[in-house]
């Protein structure tokens, strides 16, 4: 294992997001406010609560959630494409570095930021909503779990992605689907018969139903299922990455 | 062993089903600077892709210092520095911190006392804390060659290192290249300038379509290869070549004022004796008479054809 090399990748990504610090929070911040502004207060004003808890604060998990998915992506899918883009890859690929350190310096920095960016988003939360969170260490669980597995498919969208279009593609066209429809503004109880069936099938209801539990309680559905389906998800992605470098596809001619 | 790169029957077929390396086999000594010539697309860069882990071979086996590129390829990989072709460096970091990635990057330990050498080395110091992306594009080069040296290789792959610069630059890389050497670091270069290989190079190998045509010690080859040219200058233009003089194929100047003779130095004859009686006895007066011997660049010509 070379720890030099995966901790130079690491330290390389993690340079790049403080020297871009102001943007990289600013951004979530300001947008999060906004949702807070829209959501928590112009409409959540005529929906007193959900399931007991105030609509305020019942956004605030799939709030951190729809951030630290797209982060996630973008930071991960960036963070490979562009040396791609650039050419500098060649001199990853030519390293005494296996895929294992690579991903992890990729992966792991780009994970990295998506926390810190949540954990900002539920503090910049907190100042507009009175938050109790019932189960802290399953959170924050959810919130790495989340942070690595979206970062990982990021990551796979990097290595794939042959133009920037391509790049944004993905995220615009499927990953924000899913999350707006994946129950993080509302409960899927909420929806009418038909439409809670067809929303058990998008993968994202299981993460928010999750972080949500953690918070409150209260899951669309059980807890379990939805630690298995994180957890499935993150070992497809590793799959993919590892038969991708074994192959390399995409990666090596 | 005194190889430091060993090839055998190395074959890449792409994807596409171009054949871009056809059973090449090589060694290379340790601490020699070996020059790969070749016209555009012969295979040069997908041969030193391989070896250095960008691109996958289709058969064959690369050992380099005694190990295997796929099998041992951290121990391979730590050997090997790359410069590549492109000037491909990352804009955002300061000069010390990118050769300070690459450094940590092939496993090795910070050592900013030997990173501030190779910047020394390369007339980079006074840039050592400005972002690369402020650097002309003479002044990447050098930092894709300090960033290559930064994990202190033992073999170095300098892809057209001179490709678009200037003649300055380009002297002061050769002087790099000498000292590089001289610490025992072997060198592979590819190049289009032949004057380079014929300048630095201690054996030359000439690939063509992917195929590994010679390798030969440069000045072995030049002296088996070469030809040399006899130049007559007549004291009086004339219009043709005298029809006594024709048997010699003699080429004359535009202008009419000289002739030119080509003879294999390595004949049993050369042929100039008699090619002076016959100029004697034609009538005409030779003002002044200079060879040459024909260049690495010709020779590379003749092996190529028209793909040079």
């Amino acid at each position: 294992m070379n720890y030099l090399g995966f901790w130079a990748i690491f330290r390389f990504e993690m340079a790049r997001f403080f020297r871009t610090i102001f943007e990289s929070l600013a951004s979530p911040v300001i947008s999060t406010s906004l949702y807070f502004v829209v959501f928590g207060t112009a409409i959540g004003s005529r929906i007193q609560e959900v399931e007991g808890v105030s609509y305020g604060a019942f956004i605030v998990p799939g709030l951190i959630k729809l951030t630290v998915m797209t982060q996630s992506i973008s930071n991960a899918s960036f963070g490979i494409y562009f040396p791609k883009f650039m050419g500098t890859i060649f001199e990853v690929l030519s390293a005494p570095v296996s895929f294992v350190e690579i991903v992890m310096g990729y992966v792991g920095a780009a994970a990295l930021k998506s926390v810190i960016i949540g954990l900002v988003i539920l503090l910049t939360a907190s100042l507009f909503v009175d938050l109790h969170i019932a189960h802290p260490i399953i959170m924050l669980l959810f919130l790495i779990l989340t942070s690595i597995s979206f970062s990982l498919f990021g990551f796979i969208l990097g290595l794939w992605a042959k133009s920037w279009q391509h790049l944004n593609i993905v995220p615009m066209l499927v990953i924000t689907p899913l999350v707006f429809l994946g129950g993080s503004f509302y409960s899927i109880d909420m929806l009418p018969g038909v439409w809670q069936k067809i929303a058990l099938f998008n993968p994202v209801v299981y993460l928010v139903s999750g972080f949500r539990w953690a918070f409150f309680e209260q899951a669309d559905v059980p807890i379990a299922i939805s630690l298995v389906a994180i957890t499935g998800f993150l070992i497809l992605c590793i799959g993919i990455i590892a038969w991708m470098f074994k192959t390399g596809h995409k990666i090596k001619q | 062993m005194n190889n430091i790169l060993t090839i055998q029957n190395l074959e890449k077929t792409y994807a596409g089903g171009h054949q871009a390396i056809k059973s090449v086999s090589l060694e290379v000594k340790k601490g020699e600077i070996f020059a790969l010539l070749g016209p555009n697309g012969a295979g040069k860069t997908s041969l030193i892709s391989i070896i250095c882990g960008l691109v996958t071979p289709s058969a064959g086996k690369v050992i380099v210092d005694g190990a295997d590129i796929i099998t041992e390829f951290r121990k391979t990989r730590k050997t090997i520095g790359l410069v590549p072709q492109e000037l491909s460096v990352d804009g955002f970091e300061s000069v010390i911190n990118t050769l300070r990635f690459s450094r940590a990057l092939f496993g090795k330990r910070k050592d900013d006392a030997y990173l501030d050498q190779v910047l020394k080395d390369l007339s980079l110091s006074d840039k050592r804390n400005e972002p690369v992306m402020s650097l002309s594009g003479g002044m990447k080069r050098r930092v894709l060659i300090a960033k290559a040296l930064a994990h202190e290789p033992e073999l170095l792959f300098l892809d057209e290192p001179t490709a678009g610069v200037d003649v300055s630059l380009r002297k002061d890389m050769w002087a790099m290249i000498g000292r590089l050497r001289e610490n025992g670091t072997t060198i592979i270069l590819t190049t289009h300038y032949i004057e380079e290989a014929e300048e630095m190079a201690d054996r030359v190998g000439i690939i063509n379509k992917g195929e590994l045509l010679l390798v030969e010690e440069k000045n072995a080859l030049m002296k088996r290869m070469g030809k040399k040219e006899l130049h007559v200058v007549l004291d009086k233009p004339i219009q043709k070549v005298p029809v006594k003089l024709k048997a010699h194929e003699l080429e004359l100047s535009n202008d009419g004022s000289s002739m030119t003779y080509r003879y294999d130095t390595r004949a049993e004859r050369t042929g100039i004796r008699t090619l002076l009686n016959d100029i004697h006895e034609a009538g005409l007066g030779v003002a002044d008479i200079e060879t040459q011997q024909s260049s690495l660049e010709q020779i590379f010509v003749e092996l190529v054809g028209d793909d040079a």
